[in-house]
């Protein structure tokens, strides 16, 4: 017994291995969480370039630049990509440094399967992207590839997008578990449930949220794969099969991956406003359970996503209410953080402007939701593009500046360094400018009657596309800038304090700066 | 992929310097007020518009107030102004206040909301029915009442989509033959698919409603303004998905039912035609039409196809010299593929169109270079014993 201990003492002393070994076989949750923020960031320039050709070829009414297959294409990667390789991965990326520290635990339960869970990653998108080269181009069917588009009529290469869908989903559902068993189980004595800080509260029911869905997803791909391929006829009409059973289940893990794209940053926001408000956080034990109920709901209100494929009323009616219902939790988190900052004592660092932008835009996009949620408005919102407007709201300014707020305010922690306070600044400024610029028209274009996932376009829509075009132009050149501000604190810049942040609290904080490549070897003491 | 990504720069330094131009000389014809919703043309559509606005509304409302809140806060509680926070963190009334009100403010909502779509789910029997069908990219009409039955292909220039020549003021939207309906009269829809999913929408009757093989979904409109109602397919449906507009013509009764008479004598001559003693010029003529409506868009102008997706026509051996399953491939489509049956073009069509293959793009040559007659499909059409 004592000879294991002992073993265990002496870990603690080596440093992390040299060169790419390191990276390759690490199980340090530090590491990995690198891996997964850099990897999520490659791919969001990878998704962002294809953002580019989009939004170049919509820059005025007729074809110009790609051909309408491949445009199909390109919207198919852009979404899949930013889903499942950008947003996703960052989230997991900061679970990864954040939730051991926060509770004081020593590293992720499962390390081992911690890095297989990262390095399977970079094949699923490497298969995914090498599509484009096959013949018969990449998946064109869209994000939420929809049969029997996806599956008679698809190019031969949705094979191969299958295979990589499967690899993500076996990647979430690992790295799922492992959130779930470290929260359970390596909480230092004292960290009650309720006493949890909030991202790991988000962190767990987004776990949850993962491992009950991403095998519905699965399902589905692998229903897909025997209608293609072995004769079946799941959702091929002709063979007595049904093509909205494959919504149905698609939308059924798809709703709950928008919850799941939201969560997290719903608890990185709690974190960085109370810390610039300093003050408490207003509601901690009513923000824990709207998360919960918005998890919860997230099951019964799939097919607002189908409210045009001709369901019964009673469905209609059904799935219309429950939706609506969505608004009041969300609201409640809108109102805390609102009061967190009512009566505070304020600054407006990089972290917080980019929080606060997020608490106006997100809530924004909530309204635009409720709004899609109303049926008979439905009908003539659906698939427009102020349905692309509400989802973009939720996910760039909702989502990527969350994952943005929490790299300006965890960055000091990983690395030692500050970032330089005025090139953050401007960063946020362009991307705040540059988001709404991009976003705000395509209301307007969508309720003026442009359809989504369209090549080409009738005149009417002409003068906001192209503003829209040169907004978003704008934001992805800015994101460059994002890119040159985290490498300058990587390299050097001010000295950071253990603090940081004056008016920061919880575990991470109290170890030095940089976190020292193990922490919380022995528990720490919590009151 | 390096070809696409080196036009892709060409194109784009022209288009920025397009977008300058553009923007000083102020003479696009588009619309910087199109901002909003329409208000339509029917009851059902002015509702939903009422709706739409009433709950946009309400966002704005309690938009001005939570931000009004939260901007006095940014402002008055800065760390200058008020150095010393306030521990206020907590106050159970007020977390039930928030969720208590806009749980009452959702109920004002739900309430015309449901009753709105109660009323569009009122689905009796129409004074006149249309099936309309959805195809990979093109609709089709069918009058139940009438026996009349054609497609609706959009009609805008291939020329003007790819900028050779300038775009007209129905750009994308223009069909060779829109759906007719009487104005005042309960019309319903019945709305299906061929192939893969479509969405059949006309704004201005709020009439959105997908068109999913296997299923028949049903929508309906009475609309009392006579005029021509543009829309759209809104669900992602392949290649040419933003290129099969839907046009509908509204005409009083009288010029409706001329229009059915002139639709039924039409339907009468075809027949004629069938019988007719065709050469095979007057058949390959006849076919690069039929070919540009239903063909080029998988099998492309010169007959080419796109590798890997749709094969070539041109040196096809079925098409050259394989007459009977040519003519099979047409009728009955091939399983599990994108090529579907055409079986509901006239004979006459269907002859002219595998013609024109057999003898365009040197098949004729090399090939046994014999035609269909619209005999023959009437041949292949007869019960086999
Ligand atoms: C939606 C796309 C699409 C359209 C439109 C289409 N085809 Fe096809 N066609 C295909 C595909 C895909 C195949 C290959 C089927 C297979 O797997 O054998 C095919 C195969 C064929 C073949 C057999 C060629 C060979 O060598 O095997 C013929 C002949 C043909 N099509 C004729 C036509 C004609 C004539 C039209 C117009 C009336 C037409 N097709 C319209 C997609 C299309
Ligand atoms: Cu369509």
């Amino acid at each position: 017994m004592s000879a294991v201990i002992e073993n265990h003492h002496d870990e603690h002393h080596h440093g992390p291995a040299k060169g790419l070994t390191r990276w390759l076989y690490t199980t340090n949750h530090k590491d990995i969480g690198t891996l997964y923020l850099w990897f999520s960031f490659a791919m969001f320039l990878i998704g962002g370039a294809m953002a580019m050709v989009i939004r170049a070829e919509l820059f005025e009414p007729g074809m110009q630049i790609v051909e309408p297959e491949f445009y199909n294409q390109m919207i198919t990667l852009h979404g899949l990509i930013m889903i499942f390789g950008g947003v996703m991965p960052a989230f997991v990326g900061l679970a990864n440094w954040l939730v051991p520290m926060m509770i004081g635990a020593p590293d992720m339960a499962l390390p081992r399967m911690n890095n297989l869970s990262f390095w399977i990653l970079p094949f699923a998108f490497f298969v995914l992207l090498s599509s484009l080269f096959m013949e018969g181009g990449a998946p064109n069917f869209g994000w939420t590839f929809y049969a029997p588009l996806s599956t008679t009529y698809a190019p031969p290469s949705v094979t191969f997008f299958i295979f990589s869908v499967h690899i993500m989903g076996a990647s979430s559902i690992m790295g799922a578990i492992n959130v779930i068993v470290t929260i359970m189980n390596m909480r230092a004595p004292g960290i009650t449930l309720m006493k949890m800080p909030l991202f790991v509260w988000s962190w767990l029911i987004t776990a949850y949220l993962l491992i009950a869905v991403m095998p519905v997803l699965a399902g589905a791909v692998t229903m897909m794969l025997m209608d293609i391929h072995f004769g079946t006829s799941f959702f091929n009409a002709a063979g007595g099969g049904d093509p909205v059973l494959f919504q149905h289940i698609f939308w059924f893990f798809g709703h709950p991956e928008v919850y799941i794209m939201i969560l997290p940053a719903f608890g990185i926001v709690s974190h960085i406003i109370e810390t610039f408000a300093r003050k408490p956080l207003f509601g901690y034990t009513s923000m824990v359970w709207a998360m919960l109920s918005i998890a919860i709901l997230s099951f019964v209100v799939w097919a607002h996503h189908m409210f045009t494929v001709g369901m019964p009323l009673a469905a209609e009616l059904f799935f219309m209410w429950a939706t609506m219902l969505i608004a009041v939790p969300t609201g409640v988190k809108v109102f805390n953080w609102v009061t967190t900052m009512f009566k505070g004592s304020i600054t407006y660092e990089t972290p917080m402007l980019f929080a606060c932008a997020f608490v106006v835009l997100f809530t924004i996009g909530g309204f635009s939701g409720l709004m899609l949620a109303i049926v008979p408005a439905d009908f003539q919102y659906h698939d427009t593009y102020f349905v692309v407007a509400h989802f973009h709201y939720v996910l760039v300014p909702g989502a990527i500046f969350s994952i943005m707020a929490a790299v300006y305010y965890w960055i000091p922690k990983w690395t030692g360094n500050m970032y330089d306070e005025r090139l953050g600044q401007l960063h946020f400024w362009l991307s705040f400018i540059s988001v709404n610029v991009t976003f705000f028209p395509q209301h307007f274009i969508g309720l003026a009657g442009m359809p989504r996932r369209y090549p080409d376009y009738a005149l009417q829509f002409a003068d906001w596309n192209m503003v829209s075009t040169v907004g978003a132009f704008l934001f992805g050149v800015s994101q460059i800038l994002f890119l040159f501000i985290v490498l300058k604190t990587v390299i050097g810049g001010k000295k950071a304090t253990d603090q940081v942040w004056e008016g920061a609290r919880g575990l991470e904080w109290t170890v030095a700066s940089p976190a020292p490549y193990h922490t919380f070897s022995t528990p720490p003491k919590v009151d | 992929m390096l070809q696409i990504l080196k036009r892709s720069i060409n194109k784009l330094i022209i288009t920025t310097s397009a977008f300058f131009v553009a923007i000083f000389s102020n003479n696009l014809n588009a619309d910087w007020f199109a901002l909003n919703m329409t208000r339509g043309s029917t009851a059902v559509s002015e509702e939903v518009f009422e709706l739409h606005m009433l709950i946009f509304w309400i966002c704005v409302v309690i938009g001005v107030i939570v931000f009004g809140v939260m901007f006095y806060s940014m402002w008055r509680f800065t760390k200058k102004k008020n150095p010393e926070p306030s521990d206020f963190h907590e106050s159970t009334k007020l977390e039930i206040a928030w969720t208590v009100v806009p749980f009452l403010i959702l109920i004002f909502m739900a309430i015309p909301a449901s009753q709105t779509l109660i009323k569009i789910y009122d689905d009796e029997e129409g004074d006149i029915n249309i099936h309309v069908t959805g195809y990979q990219w093109k609709w089709q009409y069918e009058y139940l009442e009438d026996d009349i039955s054609f497609f609706s292909n959009l009609s805008t220039d291939l020329d003007e989509i790819y900028n050779l020549v300038p775009k007209g003021e129905f750009y994308l939207q223009e069909v060779d033959e829109p759906v007719v309906i009487p104005a005042g009269k309960r019309v319903r829809f019945l709305i299906t698919a061929n192939d893969v999913i479509h969405s059949w929408w006309v704004p201005d009757f709020a009439i959105k409603q997908d068109a999913i093989p296997g299923f028949v979904n049903t929508a309906w409109t009475v609309v009392d303004k006579p005029g021509i109602y543009r829309g759209k397919c809104t669900e992602l449906c392949g290649k040419n998905h933003g290129f099969m507009p839907v046009v509908v013509k509204v005409v009083e009764q009288d010029e409706y039912d001329s229009w059915v008479n002139a639709k039924k004598e039409e339907a009468y001559k075809l027949a004629e035609l069938t019988e007719k003693d065709w050469t095979a010029e007057e058949l390959s003529a006849r076919g690069e039409g039929v070919y540009q409506v239903n063909c080029v868009a998988c099998h492309q102008v010169n007959g080419q196809g796109i590798p890997g997706i749709f094969p070539a026509l041109a040196g096809s051996d079925i098409v050259m010299n394989d007459k009977e399953r040519n003519i099979e491939i047409l009728m009955e489509g091939v399983q599990g593929a994108a090529m579907n049956s055409f079986d509901y073009l006239s004979e006459v069509e269907l002859a002219a169109v595998i013609t024109y293959t057999r003898q365009a793009w040197g098949n004729a040559e090399n090939g046994d270079g014999e035609i269909v007659l619209p005999k023959d499909i009437v041949d292949y059409k007869k019960p086999k014993i």
